[in-house]
């Protein structure tokens, strides 16, 4: 456990100095408490959401076998390659139409919806019902933006946030994660066993300016991300030109991941 | 006092020494669980809850009996329960135990406990449950303790335990009630999205908890002077036939809600358990025993000649309180999470080492509960000489 906090430490602490340093110092040697300025070139919005246009997925997915999202994301976010679908951690992953939109499935379904993947990660829902139920804050909505974060070190592994979330989107490590990495990203935490984890959106690289992994590496541009708060945005335009749909809304959980079918 | 659980028979001391070896092994287990991660359990992404929480429900019902004893005696003076709602309570205070325990041995990261505390959450209903729980034990160590150290040199009980004691009562209740509401406030889990859940928890623990008292009563008769007396146990076993009655009638509820709105989401649980679901059903045999020794104790409790004939009345009380177990210990909390939120079925068996840690946190309650009964009953037996 403290090897991951330790890691995490460091490197935080390298990045902060060589993206700001002054700045931060100065702010650190001044304040009672340390406070940080963000990056100017952090991306900022009120709610962050993401479209899926899940017909340009599924002609990458044909052509190619197309999994690029899945193994950017995981890459970048140390999640370890689990084959146990039992015991599997999973950030964003695809599976069929009817285990995904199960109160909309029916056996008229055109076929090509039936048979082909859809992609799946957390919802970062408007009114998230993981962080209504977790005893210790370790899941929290983030204020400024809307993303559903995790602090790993703060969760007690109660695992009350898998029996609250409705769309399956959070994982357990039953086990020490760390044995399944392949290779190791240093700039971001590993996981130690005991705690959950899920998609964060990307958040740390929202808050130096990047977009979220998945979108960067899809090639055929089936996910935009952007603020589904501001009229203005590119999210919003595909928004107001396409019918999309979202998973489970009746239960009222305000997913904020949008499909084009 | 607690002197008197010092002394005792042979027999005494290899139950003690039984009990030991059967927390020293689970708690061997508990280490390695520790050092592995829960991956040593049969618990899943899907069922992520298993016999840890379950049992953890269950007890919490046992807790909340006590109050069968303390509110009959204490506001409507059944002088009946005089004797004995000191056993009721200290049975609250292993029951409550376990439970904690139960919560601890099922943390991803146990050393961080105390997070709750130092991150108070008040929307999160786990962070009340710790706290009406806490509240509980303590509630019933002091008055439980008091009250006997009052026994014990004959005088009344301070005058400032009863308002403690009126407490404990609507406290108990919100225990059970508290707990209920971490099931029933969950969207997308349809098993337990049901409103009548709390009503439902009180009273299968109104039949379970006192049945279990009334057996506890039944081996002091037997193995100690003291007698809780015909008339504590005909009350008592009333108070179980009532429970159980309605304890069952909301189970009915239950599946006419189900199964004439034909909802499929709200059939899925009740499939799960008493047919199968998917082809997956190793919950099957036992929610059928358990509705089968419901059967049974309802038959042998509502006729009242086989209710007062002790041996009958044993098995009754046998049938509803693994009716019971098997019904919150084993069914409730594993259904919730069938099927999944994908519509698919992942079924969840305990595992050996799970199996042993939970019956080590069994024998540590039955632990405390044999320390304590053993010191109320030898305050008992001296006054009786
Ligand atoms: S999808 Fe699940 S984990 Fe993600 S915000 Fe919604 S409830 Fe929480
Ligand atoms: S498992 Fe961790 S994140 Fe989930 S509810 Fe418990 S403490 Fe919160």
């Amino acid at each position: 456990m403290e090897e991951s906090r330790r890691s995490f430490l460091k490197i935080g602490g390298i990045s902060v100095l060589g993206l700001s340093a002054l700045p931060v110092l100065q702010a650190v040697a001044q304040n009672d408490g340390p406070k940080f300025k963000p990056d100017p070139n952090a991306l900022q919005a009120r709610q962050w959401g993401m479209v899926i246009d899940m017909n340009k997925c599924w002609e990458e997915q044909q052509k190619r076998h197309c999994t690029d999202c899945i193994a950017a994301c995981h890459k970048v976010h140390n999640v370890p390659d689990i084959a146990d679908p039992k015991r599997e951690i999973k950030w964003i992953w695809t599976d069929k139409y009817e285990h995904v939109f199960p109160d909309q499935a029916h056996e008229y379904v055109p076929e090509k919806i039936r048979e082909s993947r859809f992609l799946l990660l957390c919802n970062h829902c408007s009114n998230p019902p993981c962080v209504r139920v977790c005893p210790t804050q370790a899941t929290f909505k983030r204020e400024q933006d809307g993303i559903v974060m995790m602090d790993f070190h703060r969760c007690i592994g109660c695992r009350y946030c898998m029996a609250g979330c409705p769309f399956g989107a959070r994982s357990f490590n039953w086990g020490d994660p760390r044995p399944y990495l392949a290779e190791q990203n240093m700039e971001f935490p590993t996981r130690t066993k005991g705690v959950v984890e899920k998609c964060n959106f990307c958040a740390e690289r929202l808050d130096v300016g990047q977009i979220p992994a998945c979108v960067e590496a899809c090639k055929a541009k089936a996910l935009v991300f952007g603020d589904v708060e501001d009229p203005d945005s590119e999210i919003r335009k595909i928004l107001d030109t396409h019918y999309t749909i979202r998973r489970k809304v009746n239960l009222g959980t305000g997913p904020n991941i949008y499909y084009i079918v | 006092m607690l002197e008197k659980a010092l002394r005792g028979s042979q027999r005494y001391w290899s139950w003690i020494l039984f009990l030991l070896i059967l927390i020293g092994v689970g708690a061997g287990c508990f280490l390695l669980q520790v050092s592995q991660g829960l991956k040593i359990t049969g618990m899943s992404r899907d069922v992520s809850w298993g016999f840890y929480i379950a049992q953890f429900t269950f007890l919490v019902g046992v807790a909340a009996s006590a109050v069968m004893l303390v509110l009959p005696y204490y506001l409507h003076h059944v002088k009946d329960f005089g004797r004995i709602t000191i056993l009721g309570e200290f049975l609250a205070v292993a029951a409550v135990s376990m439970c904690l325990l139960f919560i601890v041995v099922d943390l991803g990261r146990p050393m961080r406990l105390l997070n709750v505390l130092i991150h108070p959450t008040p929307n999160s209903i786990l962070f009340w449950d710790m706290i009406v729980l806490n509240g509980y034990l303590f509630l019933n160590i002091v008055i439980g303790w008091t009250v006997l150290a009052a026994e014990r040199k004959e005088v009344a009980p301070p005058a400032w335990v009863k308002p403690l004691i009126y407490i404990s009562i609507p406290w108990a209740v919100s225990i059970h009630t508290v707990t209920a509401f971490l099931y029933a406030g969950l969207p997308g889990r349809h098993f337990w999205l049901t409103a009548i859940m709390a009503a439902r928890f009180l009273a299968s623990a109104f039949a379970s908890g006192p049945a279990l008292l009334i057996l506890l009563m039944l081996i002091l008769k037997k193995r100690t002077k003291f007698d809780a007396g015909q008339p504590a146990l005909d009350k008592l076993s009333q108070i179980v036939t009532y429970a159980m009655c309605v304890s069952v009638f909301f189970v009915l509820l239950e599946l006419f809600t189900a199964f004439y709105s034909q909802i499929p989401g709200h059939m899925h649980g009740f499939e799960y358990q008493f047919i199968g679901l998917e082809g997956h059903g190793v919950l099957v045999p036992f929610m059928w025993l358990s509705a089968i020794l419901a059967v049974v104790a309802l038959t042998l409790l509502i006729n009242p000649n086989t209710r007062r004939n002790e041996k009958k009345l044993t098995v009754a009380c046998i049938a509803v309180f693994f009716s019971l177990w098997i019904e919150k210990g084993m069914g409730l909390v594993v259904t919730g999470f069938i099927p999944n939120p994908f519509e698919t079925v992942t079924e969840y068996v305990p595992t050996v080492p799970e199996l042993l840690i939970t019956l080590g946190v069994w024998a540590t309650g039955f632990l405390i509960l044999t320390v304590l009964y053993k010191t109320a009953i030898g305050v008992k037996e001296e006054k009786l000489g």
